[in-house]
């Protein structure tokens, strides 16, 4: 059997494709999106120690999550589009990226929406904070350098190679910013939830999480179609698209 | 033959390195820019704090590395760019010698130029927020473990930006947050012996590092300048 896996990495296969695979991944995210705010605003018990403000984190947590896991696949798709020069790569490590920021920028605006009423403050320089907001200034660099090189293919490249420096660094950022936190405060703040959660605020945030990283896929598509036509727009097949064909 | 080529390294990377140094000497007001902007940057913060000695000795071991920090930073425009306007760049990338190679005598000559006067310049600095002798010592050692991998860092950084628009401001964003790192060590080296505890573990974690980004930073650098020059 001759499989061409190559098939859909050209930009021109590949934009139908994610024009069919867009109100997939639109509708499972709605739903799930319903399903887990109604399990975290409806099912989920109210926490005896922090009340009805602990549902915060349904949005929290997940946003947390996925703002690291769009800079890992930002970079992993960099690194594709550098090792096999693949154009669709660094479009959809272009792609990611506001996402991953807007993530990080909803993590940062929760958790201190959160922080307000649990530690009494907006802002405490907590080590996970912290180190959110640094990966937001990773996020705001790698696109601020994208956006100032005129040569699509140099930003690319130069896109992809910050990110990988950027993936090397956040481990080491991130225990830095550890080990300074718990050195400089005297009561270290457990930010975790209580370990044994019950298992509907799991459930909860588990939809959640799901439902953010379908959105995830369903914008990042949606933004790369942007970008593909945006960067073809000299080729015939572009043209045609315009002048009355259908994707 | 194997030594032959090994000669010619050696050679090419002493040739730049002496190339960069005898164009900084040429152009002293370069070096003092770097270290007249450690100077101010330090002493604005007593002016916007006040004179209290406790409260600046307390503050100093991170103003100090910030200010540091930024000197190495602002003279980073100036590791590649004109290498890059006159030509000699492209040279360099040509060169049958490894590129990452010859960066890191380009990065040894900025660190030289503008690093180490920062360094033999802050316990001048460190006297004036108070600081107690041990202290002082800790600063220049964690200064002198810490600002080779500011400069090798940011070699990537001024590689990134090389010939875009608005560069200055850029790199700063693209290498500022890669710098924290160091600046949390190297601060906490010295408040650690302002607190009467050793320094050994921020001074090792600081020189770790160091060593990292002399292995990896060169590579990135070369690839880096391959993508802005091309």
């Amino acid at each position: 059997m001759n499989i061409n896996w190559f098939k859909y990495s050209s930009p021109q296969t590949f934009y139908p494709l994610a024009g069919k695979m867009i109100p997939w991944f639109t509708w499972l995210a709605v739903v799930l999106a319903m399903a887990g705010l109604y399990v975290s605003f409806a099912i989920a018990p109210t926490d005896f120690q922090q009340g009805e403000a602990y549902r915060i984190i349904f949005v929290h947590v997940p946003a947390a999550w996925m703002s690291m896991v769009i800079y890992i696949a930002m970079a992993g798709w960099a690194a594709v589009g550098l090792a096999l020069n693949a154009r669709l790569s660094a479009m959809m490590a272009q792609a990611l990226a506001p996402t991953g920021a807007i993530f990080t920028l909803l993590a940062l605006v929760t958790g201190s929406l959160w922080g307000k009423p649990m530690w009494g403050a907006w802002w405490v320089w907590d080590a996970r904070l912290t180190s959110e907001l640094i990966l937001l200034f990773l996020y705001l660099g790698f696109m601020a350098l994208q956006s100032s090189i005129d040569d699509p293919r140099r930003a690319d490249r130069a896109g992809a190679l910050l990110a990988l420096v950027g993936v090397v660094n956040v481990p080491i950022i991130y225990f830095s910013v550890k080990w300074w936190n718990t050195l400089h405060q005297g009561s270290t703040i457990n930010m975790g939830v209580a370990p044994k959660m019950a298992a509907t605020m799991l459930l909860g945030m588990l939809l959640m999480a799901l439902a953010f990283w379908v959105y995830t896929v369903a914008v990042a598509l949606m933004r790369v179609r942007c970008i593909i036509l945006e960067r073809e727009c000299s080729t015939d097949w572009v043209k045609e698209l315009s002048t009355g064909g259908q994707a | 033959m194997k030594t032959a080529k090994k000669n010619a390294w050696t050679n090419a990377w002493l040739t730049v390195l002496k190339r960069d140094l005898l164009l900084a000497l040429r152009r002293r007001s370069d070096i003092a820019t770097t270290l007249f902007f450690f100077v101010i940057v330090s002493s604005l913060f007593p002016l916007g704090i006040g004179p209290e000695a406790a409260v600046l000795s307390s503050i100093a071991p991170g103003v100090l590395w910030v200010a540091a920090l930024l000197a190495g930073m602002i003279s980073l425009s100036r590791l590649f760019s004109a290498d890059f306007t006159d030509g000699t760049l492209e040279q360099i990338l040509l060169a049958p010698q490894p590129l990452a190679l010859l960066v890191t005598a380009k990065i040894l000559a900025h660190w030289l130029v503008c690093g180490l006067p920062v360094v033999l310049l802050a316990p001048l600095i460190g006297l004036q927020y108070a600081l107690p002798n041990e202290a002082l010592l800790v600063l220049v050692y964690s200064l002198l473990l810490g600002t080779p991998a500011l400069s090798l860092i940011g070699a990537i950084g001024a590689a990134l930006t090389l010939g875009v628009r608005g560069s200055g401001l850029l790199v700063a964003l693209l290498v500022l947050p890669l710098y924290i790192p160091a600046l949390i060590f190297g601060a906490g080296a010295v408040a650690a012996s302002q607190h009467g505890m050793s320094a050994e573990a921020h001074l090792s974690l600081l020189a770790a590092c160091s060593l990292l980004s002399l292995v990896l930073a060169p590579l990135a650098t070369a690839a880096a300048l391959r993508i802005s020059v091309e």
